[in-house]
């Protein structure tokens, strides 16, 4: 132990006397000790990095590879991938012969462990249609005369004779693509394959995005504006009075927002009680629509998310002394003028950091719009469930992830700044 | 009673009085969905309002005696308890690491072991799920314990971090001069007085695994239902009171779970002012 070592040493009466001629030993193991403590801290930390990297990095990663990498046509279909790879779609010509042979060898290799069904379901993503056209061509393989592989394929159906069919088939066959992200940003590529917007009708993406971030700055304002005069009121309150009150806030904290979700869907039913008092006070006629709309996500979304707001407004607050208001109002300034020069200020990191919390928090929100909003308030999330679930368009849903995460990304780096460096803080 | 300064004029006092009843305002909207949920959990009648027709157990009597809800009563706690455990061990071992000087300035490392509470949920459930279907860890309770470990250890880093920043290392040192190896030092010395931390971290944790419903619904098929994935079905075809019974009795343990925080926080205050 080089610790031991060291401290035997000190500890010897002919301490001094040695210290100036062992001074060098001292320091080797001195030095070799703090090697010791920084491999142990090491060790200690190495368990949970290596549990990270396999159960939440590597997934991930697996992620980011699928947004940009595709290989069910290059190894289902290699001689076509291989072939097409020469062939230029600008150019507004059908492939050369060698080509429409190689797709039909492919197909026939690739029928009895279902490839072709696997390729078939890739090139829909790009095309609803190429499924259907796949499907029928690979029933048709036996009866094909290939004496003329060209002609023959555009007998069996006339798509094979559209440059519009190869370039799919092109710009899908390549292993390492960005058409999913064009896809995820509402780009197609066009019958020569050039990349072009898609047309209003087939556009979705622009829009999930913009409504994600416009529900989530929402809820992120609301949050702030409802919080900050709560978390003054709690932050002035002597801790006599102000933790029963906190209680309020911790609890709702604490309860599973799957059970607070449910709650709401109680609470804003045609007949659930909020409609059943304001019939009792004959405020209105008949009951208001109350759920399944932008009004339920956004009253729900900030019921949840507002403890956190709360929380990080309050810890900040009670940190500031009451002297600085106090000496600006002895000082003459008005209660409205005091708050904003003297008290208001000293507020700011933490409304900024509650603003980019409930932001961060409530851009991945996936559970509270699916159960209490409408077909046109799901955000990015449900689409991304959307397509790795019932789709099956995992490029695209990847796709999406990696932008969404992004997103979360840059916006945490924001929220760390922020807050001196200090990160995330717990009740 | 607050420490506001002195309004005396009619408009300030009128201001003063708008803040405190705005703010109790605000309070009561946070509490009420709450609370209101629960009275009708033992509603005789399966309606949704009020004044209630008559108090009946049946609700209750439904979700314990139905084997779905039993069962996935039974895999909540599972991997509640088995991912806390491991997301508590790592994370202790992580912060005791965390803790040396010169990997305190790697801002990087901190950020990738917090990395799981940052990530949207639906990205770490969709990149758990292709990353464990093919490995045979999709479908099984295995796969949404590990899945649901690595969400539970950032909150246990920051609990025992903070514990450990207050922790004096002079203890350590002396438990060592009395001849006390490392780790009996560790057990007898260090663990009991950052146990506060740990069992928060924990209970984080825990509440964490207990509440967790979007990886649940990727990783597990109708075998491995959890609590929350039953609730998350239950409402999606049809809301019936016994969905309020399970909130009611999770709003039940959700408090149990706050009142301990609160008793260790006040603990760790007191060890931390010295007056223990």
């Amino acid at each position: 132990m080089p610790t031991a070592k060291l401290m035997k040493m000190i500890d010897s009466p002919l301490a001094e006397k040695l210290y100036a001629s062992e001074a060098k030993v001292l320091k080797r193991n001195l030095r070799r000790s703090e090697r010791f403590g920084l491999l142990r801290a090491l060790l200690l930390i190495f368990p949970l990095f290596v549990f990270l990297l396999l159960t939440f990095i590597l997934p991930i990663g697996s992620l980011l590879m699928k947004s940009v990498t595709d290989d069910v046509i290059p190894t289902e279909w290699p001689a076509l991938t291989q072939s097409l790879g020469a062939w230029e779609p600008a150019k507004k010509q059908l492939p050369d012969n060698q080509t429409y042979l190689n797709l039909v060898a492919d197909m026939k290799k690739s029928v009895d462990n279902d490839g072709n069904s696997r390729v078939a379901s890739r090139l829909n993503f790009q095309q609803s249609g190429m499924r259907s056209l796949i499907m029928k061509t690979a029933r048709h393989l036996d009866s094909l005369d290939l004496t003329n592989p060209k002609q023959a394929l555009i007998d069996t159906d006339e798509r094979w004779g559209q440059v519009g069919t190869w370039t799919i088939i092109k710009f899908s066959s390549r292993s390492l693509t960005f058409d999913y992200f064009l896809n995820a940003f509402d780009y197609s590529r066009d019958e020569f394959g050039n990349v072009v917007h898609n047309a209003p009708a087939d556009s979705l993406y622009q829009d999930v995005f913009v409504r994600t971030i416009v529900v989530s700055l929402t809820v992120a304002v609301l949050c702030v504006l409802i919080a900050y005069p709560v978390a003054s009121f709690l932050a002035a309150l002597p801790s006599k009075y102000s933790n029963p009150l906190m209680i309020l806030v911790l609890l709702p904290f604490w309860t599973s927002f799957l059970v607070r979700t449910t709650a709401w869907i109680v609470m804003l039913q045609t007949n659930g009680p909020i409609n059943q008092f304001l019939l009792e006070l004959s405020l209105i006629a008949k009951p208001l629509e109350l759920i399944y709309n932008r009004f339920s996500v956004l009253v729900s979304m900030t019921h949840i998310l507002l403890p956190y707001s709360i929380l990080s407004l309050y810890s900040v607050m009670k940190g500031i002394s009451p002297v600085y208001v106090k000496a600006a109002r002895s000082l003459g300034a008005g209660p409205i003028k005091a708050f904003f020069n003297a008290y208001f200020p000293q507020t700011l990191p933490g409304v900024v950091a509650a603003g980019i919390l409930s932001f961060i928090l409530s851009i991945g929100y996936y559970i509270t719009p699916a159960l209490v909003g409408g077909a046109d308030d799901q955000l990015a999330s449900y689409y991304i469930a959307n397509h790795v679930n019932t789709t099956l368009n995992w490029g695209l849903a990847s796709a999406l992830s990696v932008l969404l995460l992004g997103g979360v990304m840059v916006l945490y780096i924001v929220f760390v700044r922020m807050t001196g460096g200090k990160g995330l803080k717990l009740g | 009673m607050m420490n506001f300064p002195a309004y005396t004029n009619f408009w300030g006092k009128l201001a003063k009085y708008l803040h405190v009843i705005y703010a109790l305002l605000v309070l009561v909207f946070l509490i009420i969905p709450i609370i209101a949920i629960i009275p009708l959990s033992f509603n005789s009648e399966p309606y949704f309002t009020y004044p209630m027709p008559g108090f009946s157990l049946k609700w209750y009597e439904a979700f314990f005696t139905s084997p779905i809800w039993i069962d996935s009563l039974k895999n909540t706690l599972i991997v509640g308890v088995i991912s806390t455990l491991i997301a508590t061990v790592l994370g202790i071992m992580a912060s005791l690491g965390l803790m040396h000087p010169r990997l305190q300035r790697l801002a990087w490392l901190k950020g990738v072991l917090m990395s799981p509470m940052i990530v949207p949920l639906i990205i770490t459930a969709v990149g758990v799920y292709f990353a464990f279907s093919p490995i045979g860890l999709s479908n099984s309770l295995t796969g949404l314990i590990l899945a649901h470990a690595a969400l539970g250890v950032p909150f246990v880093i920051v609990t025992v971090t903070a514990t450990l920043a207050g922790f004096n290392e002079t203890l350590s040192r002396a438990g060592r001069i009395l001849g006390a190896t490392p780790l009996q030092c560790f057990f007898k010395v260090k663990l009991p007085l950052i146990a506060p931390g740990v069992i928060s971290g924990a209970l984080f944790a825990f509440a964490t695994s207990f509440d967790e419903i979007v990886v649940a619904i990727f990783l597990t098929s109708a075998d491995q239902r959890t609590v929350p994935r039953q609730m998350w079905s239950g409402i999606r075809e049809q809301l019936s009171p016994t969905i309020l019974a399970v909130a009611t009795i999770l709003i039940v343990m959700s408090t149990i779970m706050l009142i301990t925080l609160e008793l260790l926080r006040r603990r760790t205050e007191r060890i931390r002012t010295g007056s223990l």
